[in-house]
């Protein structure tokens, strides 16, 4: 697994991945972090204290506000791996201080996995058992 | 990415709190997009007006911010959720109302022109060819690059926001290399403005940061903000071209059956309980346009108008506004179709617009339905 930091940091906690991109103003309750949108395969989960992998974010450039809006209520993922850059997830993460990187072989990260993420570590991914 | 001595230290809070946020951000939009320097930009244009869609942490964030916060360059704003001469006419809450003052109040005070209008490009004089922008607003930033000739990532709120802050942007992705290596064909014959918003939100699936679209001679203005309001909403391109495209690029057709397939997923209704005209906001040349095609008829329901304020006041003054009001047009400024608050599902279910923007926000964000018509059918349809 290759990776790009992008918001640094390090946190610990279950991942919960998607192969959609997320349109965070238009699908993601900014107050609870559940997704609300009923097409996403999310669809009624939280993302709140997740490690949330997913391709990248779509849509309106005030998905950003919702990012930073979602630390602020405390529903906000615990970090964020990216298949691909988009403006509007790094700027919410550089600004709620959400760890963010871009990784290659996502594939590798399974949904439900308890990892620690840490993006001083050349390994950035530790399974937890 | 290299950064400049000062750049370095505004960055490790050398400069104060605002600085540093405001270069953190940049850093990682940077990182995000292989920048390697930063460059000066001359305009920024931000979103995030609506207390509708930025809430308390919104307005929180702004509101402390303003305290010592002043922008570097000529800075442009969005709508935000209402017009202010109108409001009392709407059930609107109290709360939402002074949270949207305090938002207004933050901006103006960071020394932001209070345009409240998601088409600066048709309101304000716009800067040599090759000028470095910074457009959060995505039909702003399409129309910019491909009609305007301006450079502009597709920016987010936070990026535009460090950008007019620093007067600065990362130089990446369209600012340097906007080929593209997509070009859809246009195979509809007469294409209205609905059909070319339709071809946008495609373009916007199916296309990277730029797209080529072939089979269209020239789009008029009420068409090409149609198409720049669809694709900025579905997906991340923020340009394109018309003619051929480069000969190795993939090709994909976009005809009828295409075209179907969007119209079924944003139109949900077979009529509407009111009309909404204006997502992007009507133009003066769109306002004299609808003035001209309502002669003498009149709506049969509501329908509400949305134009920049300056659009509004020389309207006023030619007179078209006279002939709306008398078609029972409600003209609204500083706000639009998109999230605002004014179109409430509890007291409407469903609205016919020619807007696919306005549809899809309509659909998702105020939970209403949506019935998709041309104007030219709007008016055959629903005035007498």
């Amino acid at each position: 697994m290759t990776f790009k930091v992008i918001v640094k940091g390090k946190a610990s906690g279950k991942i919960m991945k998607t192969g959609t991109p997320i349109n965070f103003l238009g699908a993601v309750d900014k107050k609870t972090g559940v997704i609300h949108d009923k097409k996403h395969d999310l669809a009624g989960r939280s993302i709140k204290d997740s490690i949330l992998v997913f391709p990248y974010g779509v849509g309106s450039s005030v998905g950003a506000y919702t990012i930073y809006s979602l630390k602020s209520n405390k529903s906000a993922p615990l970090a964020m791996v990216c298949a691909k850059a988009d403006l509007s997830v790094a700027s919410g993460c550089a600004l709620a201080n959400i760890p963010m990187v871009i990784a290659t072989e996502l594939d590798k990260l399974e949904d439900g996995k308890e990892v620690t993420l840490d993006t001083e570590s050349d390994k950035l991914i530790t399974f937890r058992e | 990415m290299e950064l400049t001595k000062e750049e370095e230290s505004a960055l490790k809070g050398e400069h104060g709190e605002t600085m540093e946020t405001a270069y953190r951000i940049l850093v990682a939009i940077g990182e995000a997009t292989n920048a390697e320097k930063l460059v000066p930009i001359k305009w920024a244009h931000l979103s995030g007006v609506n207390y509708n869609t930025i809430g308390d942490a919104g307005e929180e964030f702004l509101s402390k911010l303003s305290q010592d916060a002043k922008v570097k360059v000529m800075t442009t704003l969005n709508p935000m959720g209402f017009d202010f001469d109108s409001v009392s006419k709407y059930n609107l809450d109290k709360n939402f109302i002074e949270k949207q003052q305090s938002i207004k109040q933050s901006y103006e005070k960071m020394g932001v022109i209070p345009s409240f209008s998601c088409i600066p490009y048709e309101i304000f004089d716009l800067p040599e060819k090759g000028t470095q922008v910074s457009f959060a607003e995505s039909n702003a930033a399409i129309y910019a690059n491909s009609i305007a000739h301006l450079k502009t990532n597709k920016e987010s709120a936070f990026s535009a926001l460090a950008s007019a802050l620093t007067g600065k942007t990362p130089y990446s992705d369209l600012r340097i290399n906007d080929s593209p290596n997509l070009t859809i064909n246009m195979k509809i014959d007469e294409p209205n403005e609905l059909a070319f918003g339709m071809l946008g939100y495609f373009a916007g699936k199916v296309a990277d940061n730029s797209v080529s679209i072939s089979g269209v001679s020239e789009v008029n203005k009420r068409s090409c903000k149609s198409l720049c309001g669809g694709m900025g909403t579905s997906g991340r391109c923020g340009k394109f071209f018309l003619g051929e495209g480069k000969e190795n690029a993939e090709k994909i057709d976009f005809g009828k059956k295409e075209m179907q397939s969007i119209y079924d997923e944003l139109n949900t209704s077979d009529h509407g309980d009111i009309i909404t005209l204006g997502s992007p906001q009507l133009g003066l040349e769109e306002i004299a346009d609808l003035s001209s095609m309502l002669k003498g008829r009149s709506f049969e329901k509501r329908c509400m108008v949305f134009c920049p304020r300056v659009v509004q006041e020389q309207a006023r003054k030619i007179g078209y506004t006279n002939e709306l009001e008398r078609a029972g047009c409600e003209i609204l400024s500083d706000c639009c179709t998109c999230l605002t608050p004014l179109v409430d599902k509890n007291e409407i279910d469903s609205v016919t617009t020619n807007s696919i923007k306005g549809a899809y926000y309509l659909k998702n964000s105020n939970g209403v339905d949506v019935n998709l018509k041309s104007l030219s059918q709007i008016i055959q349809d629903e005035t007498k």
